[in-house]
């Protein structure tokens, strides 16, 4: 009896010992814990560095200072900046969350004609990259060349500029627009969410359909709404394209356009970008920190509903004609006019306005300048394997991080949690400036190569794979993988075997998603990219600074087509596996 | 009071095919009364309250409350359900979490534009009715299952509605919470004598609190009657199934004289009361209820009417409060519940009784349907 307690009680000690041995799982833990801490929290500790520091030039060495702090701060337009960056991003979010929350309303909640077509309003962002869309709208409305203007001063014979996109509203107009499709969905997520039982107890209270729609659906959904206008509100003081195209030649300075600034104007000032950089991260971090409270006090009001009934559609009456209508001009704004403007500049030799005599001169030069241009083909080489890589690396490190923070017990696994989705508060420019800093001080022959902006984009899109990955991992049983282990896998076979197969609709999906966003990368890659290592995205850029219009827009249509094809093969591989998982 | 008229609705399911939810219902509630709609999901009772709502818009047919057509296909007449002025009580309660209790319940006067000193002594007076008086500046989310159902019912109560709709209420409490709130349930609309349409697929609920009850099954009104009339008389072994536990065999119609009828079944020759469409040399199925097969360890005294046969104890399996027995009768098995002062061992002979008014016969054009449904037709 005492040996066989005895023995019973020796049985866990050398299942601790094991445990405890260096085996596969432990190096597969232990490497993704090193790689996240280093790409998440390294470049960062050299940013705050460098924000202390002179620049440094071939006959004095860097000294520490504050002067770069006292520059970002209290020079004269320092006050200028920060009231322009606020009064952008503000204008941007608001104008993006209107717009996106009537048209989620429409969609959800009435019997708006053209439905179908609001699916759409989910891939633009993706297939319309922020640089081709802000050219696009360049052409639009410019005050010189504008069609839109020539048109209405030709039609109205006057020299009236009537838009202008050089300017605090047209960069709004601008990025609000390329924001509100996100807006559409954050908003549309909200209103799913909601019980529709809540509006129709409303209803058969006697309430009237504004009633309704002021004092139940959009009071439950405002927390959500506030949510979605801080991630508005942060995502449009991180964007780049607006404020550099459009910001700039007007002298309309935000953060973004001024981290830039500081760097390509000679002397470059690293220090100074990088204390800009702190500024904009600290914003952005209380923004993030702030929408998550947010959503977590938001959950209460997500009532969770008995049986999912089908939402009653409120019928609009004729009023159904006007939504329609204004839904075909948001279409029109969104991408109809400017694909067509790209299109249309892209078959020209020179770039001039739409007409009768520019009709006859259609030509595809500007595609057969473009496949000969000497850098294309090395630039999409480059841009297909970062892609490529990029994809591949964040989903087999998102994978195996989903499964520790969720299926471990590890202690401390919170912490890999929220490190890996540090690079969500990082703005691209940001990320770029502080990876840049990084691997000029530590010289492991990085900088100036491809290898740097795979490292940008592995750490810029580590939240996506994680997010995918641990999204599909909750959904499956740990029961799997026990009754793997129980017939006698290893935990590498049974990760390999049974938990990486399941897995593969979601990383698919991710995978994929990864894909297309690192083919349109571009304010990381502005700072990292040297010549050899060009990507699609800078090659626009620079097709735009030497103001090649015409060889951009080809392009810039090339571009769209092949991201259009990508999408659509993600919806397809997406409804493929949704439906073989069901 | 309300009067529904050939009502079929039919929508498009997410796989873009037609479902049809109701068939041709038609049935009348009259003033004060609580009519339930009982069947399993998927019956077309709830779709069924949703047109009586105005939440759904049917096909065709009519509904009519207190002589006032809201809704006839015949004469384009729809009245949108916040013109219906009717109370409705949802499954999930649907209480507005940015509302408290207060409120939540003030909402349907407020947008009915009343003084606010009525409001308040209206509020007040139905929070007191449904005992959460107490509560009134509670935040709605920090209820109790319980209470938020009493809520939902004070908030569909305060605007006096013609008619009160429940859809489910009383399915998403514990079961002890349950019985608490179907006896208040029925305490109210008593007291209130408020007209009311009841949806469950709990046969509990539906035969303790209704006066009337509608078995819908595929759509489709199978029955109507009393609670009594459904649990004793069962006109199809649908309904029969669906509503209680029963026992089926098969017979052939001897004679028949009024509702009685002599039936050469797989028991033997059974007396039985006929139900609709009972025909001599027809064939049928009898229905009866375990608790009205009685057992006997001696030969019972027969009176006229009582059908006595010989059969032998399957099986026996002892609950407490009472014993079910399975007793074979050639090849037949009948469940019965007896009182567990019983101890007749398996396999040895016994008697049972059963009474001829206690045996349904149905006609067998259909073979009796078993519903896939987990609870239905368990013993309550």
């Amino acid at each position: 009896m005492t040996e066989a307690v005895t023995r019973l009680s020796r049985v866990p000690d050398t299942d601790t010992a094991s445990g405890w041995r260096l085996d596969s799982k432990w190096v597969l833990i232990g490497v993704p814990v090193a790689l996240v801490v280093w790409l998440a929290l390294v470049p960062l500790v050299f940013l705050l560095w460098q924000s202390f520091l002179t620049p440094q030039t071939a006959t004095s060495p860097a000294e520490f200072t504050l002067e770069n702090y006292r520059t970002a701060y209290f020079s004269a337009e320092t006050f200028r900046l920060f009231l322009n960056s606020v009064q952008f991003a503000a204008g941007t979010s608001a104008f993006a969350l209107c717009l996106g929350t009537t048209l989620a309303w429409m969609n959800e909640r009435t019997n708006t004609p053209f439905k179908r077509l609001f699916f759409a309003l989910s891939i633009i962002p993706l297939v319309i990259p922020g640089i081709l869309f802000t050219v696009a709208w360049f052409l639009l409305a410019s005050p010189k060349i504008g069609i839109l203007n020539v048109w209405l001063q030709w039609l109205f014979n006057t020299d009236t500029v009537f838009f202008n996109i050089y300017s605090m509203t047209g960069m709004i107009w601008t990025d609000g627009l390329h924001y509100s499709p996100m807006a559409f969905l954050l908003m549309t997520a909200a209103f799913r969410s909601m019980d529709p039982a809540l509006e129709e107890s409303a209803l058969m209270c006697g309430a009237s359909v504004l009633t309704i729609a002021w004092r139940i659906t959009l009071k439950l959904s405002w927390p959500a709404a506030l949510a979605s206008l801080l991630i508005l509100f942060v995502r449009s003081l991180e964007s780049f394209e607006v404020p550099a195209l459009l910001g700039l030649p007007a002298g309309i300075q935000v953060y973004t356009s001024s981290i830039y600034q500081a760097i390509h104007l000679y002397p470059s000032q690293i220090g100074l970008a990088a204390s800009y950089a702190i500024t904009l991260l600290l914003i952005t971090s209380f923004g993030i920190y702030m929408q998550s409270r947010l959503s977590y006090h938001s959950s209460r009001y997500s009532t969770v509903t008995g049986k999912g009934f089908r939402p009653r559609t409120i019928d609009l009456g004729p009023w159904r004609y006007a939504a329609a209508g204004f839904f075909v001009l948001y279409f029109l704004f969104i991408v109809f006019l400017p694909f067509l403007v790209l299109v249309w500049s892209s078959l020209q030799k020179f770039y001039s306005v739409p007409s009768w005599a520019a009709l006859n001169r259609v030509t595809l030069d500007a595609y057969r300048t473009i496949l000969d241009y000497p850098q294309f083909w090395s630039t999409v080489r480059n841009s297909l394997f970062l892609a490529f890589t990029t994809a591949t690396l964040i989903m087999l490190l998102g994978a195996v991080i989903s499964w520790i923070v969720v299926r471990t017990r590890i202690r401390g696994r919170w912490l890999l949690d929220n490190l890996s989705s540090l690079p969500l508060v990082f703005p691209g420019l940001v990320l770029g400036l502080s990876i840049m800093i990084c691997y000029l001080y530590l010289d492991i022959g990085v900088y100036g190569t491809i290898w740097i902006m795979l490292i940008a984009y592995a750490t810029r899109f580590l939240p996506y794979g994680t997010r995918y990955a641990s999204t599909s991992m909750v959904q499956i049983h740990k029961e799997l993988e026990e009754s793997a282990a129980m017939s006698g896998a290893t935990w590498a076979t049974s990760f390999r075997r049974i938990v990486l197969p399941l897995l593969k609709p979601g990383l698919l999906a991710g995978w994929i998603y990864v894909l297309i966003v690192s083919i349109r990368e571009l304010s990381s890659s502005i700072l990292l990219y040297s010549p050899g290592t060009e990507v699609v995205s800078i090659m626009i850029w620079e097709l735009w600074q030497n103001g090649q219009y015409v060889e951009l827009s080809a392009l810039g249509v090339m571009l769209i087509l092949l991201l259009f094809c990508l999408v659509m093969i993600a919806q397809l591989v997406g409804k493929k596996f949704g439906i073989s998982e069901g | 009071m309300l009067s529904v008229k050939s009502l079929y609705t039919e929508y498009a399911s997410e796989h873009g095919t037609v479902v049809k939810a109701a068939q041709n219902v038609s049935f009348d509630v009259p003033e004060g009364k609580l009519f339930t709609l009982l069947g399993p999901s998927g019956c077309g009772k709830t779709t069924t309250l949703r047109s009586i709502a105005g939440l759904e818009r049917p096909v065709s047919g009519e509904i009519a409350v207190g002589g006032r057509i809201v809704y006839s296909s015949g004469q384009g007449i729809f009245v949108a359900p916040n013109k219906r002025n009717f109370g409705m009580v949802f499954q999930s309660y649907a209480i507005w979490p940015h509302m408290n209790v207060f409120q939540n319940v003030a909402f349907p006067l407020d947008v009915r534009k009343l003084p606010r000193k009525e409001i308040r002594e209206r509020v007040m007076r139905v929070l007191a009715a449904v005992q959460l008086d107490h509560l009134v500046d509670r935040e709605a989310t920090k209820l109790s299952g319980g209470q938020q159902q009493r809520l939902a019912l004070a908030r569909a109560l305060v605007m006096e509605p013609q008619l009160l709709l429940l859809d489910e209420p009383l399915s998403n409490l514990d079961a002890k919470l349950r019985d608490a709130m179907r006896t208040e349930l029925k305490r109210l609309q008593r007291e209130l004598k408020l007209t009311t349409v009841y949806v469950t697929h709990d046969q509990t609920e539906a035969l303790a609190l209704s006066h009337e009850i509608a078995v819908m099954n595929d759509g489709f009104v199978i029955q109507v009657g009393t609670p009594r009339q459904i649990y004793e008389t069962p006109s199809n072994s649908f309904v029969a199934e669906f509503v209680g536990s029963t026992n089926f065999f098969g017979g052939t119609v001897t004679s028949i004289d009024g509702n009685r009828c002599t039936i050469s079944s797989a028991v033997g020759e059974i007396k039985a009361h006929a139900g609709d469409g009972v025909t001599k040399n027809k064939g049928v199925i009898v229905s009866v209820r375990p608790e009205d097969v009685e057992l006997s360890e001696r030969e019972p005294a027969t009176a006229e009417g009582d059908n006595i046969i010989r059969a032998t104890v399957h099986s026996k399996d002892f609950l407490g409060e009472y014993l079910d027995f399975h007793v074979k009768v050639g090849d037949v098995v009948l469940a019965s519940r007896a009182h567990p002062s019983l101890r007749t061992p398996t396999g040895e002979a016994i008697f049972v009784r059963m009474r001829a008014e206690k045996c349904v016969a149905i006609p067998s054009d259909k073979p009796p349907s078993r519903p896939s449904i987990g609870g239905a037709g368990a013993p309550a």
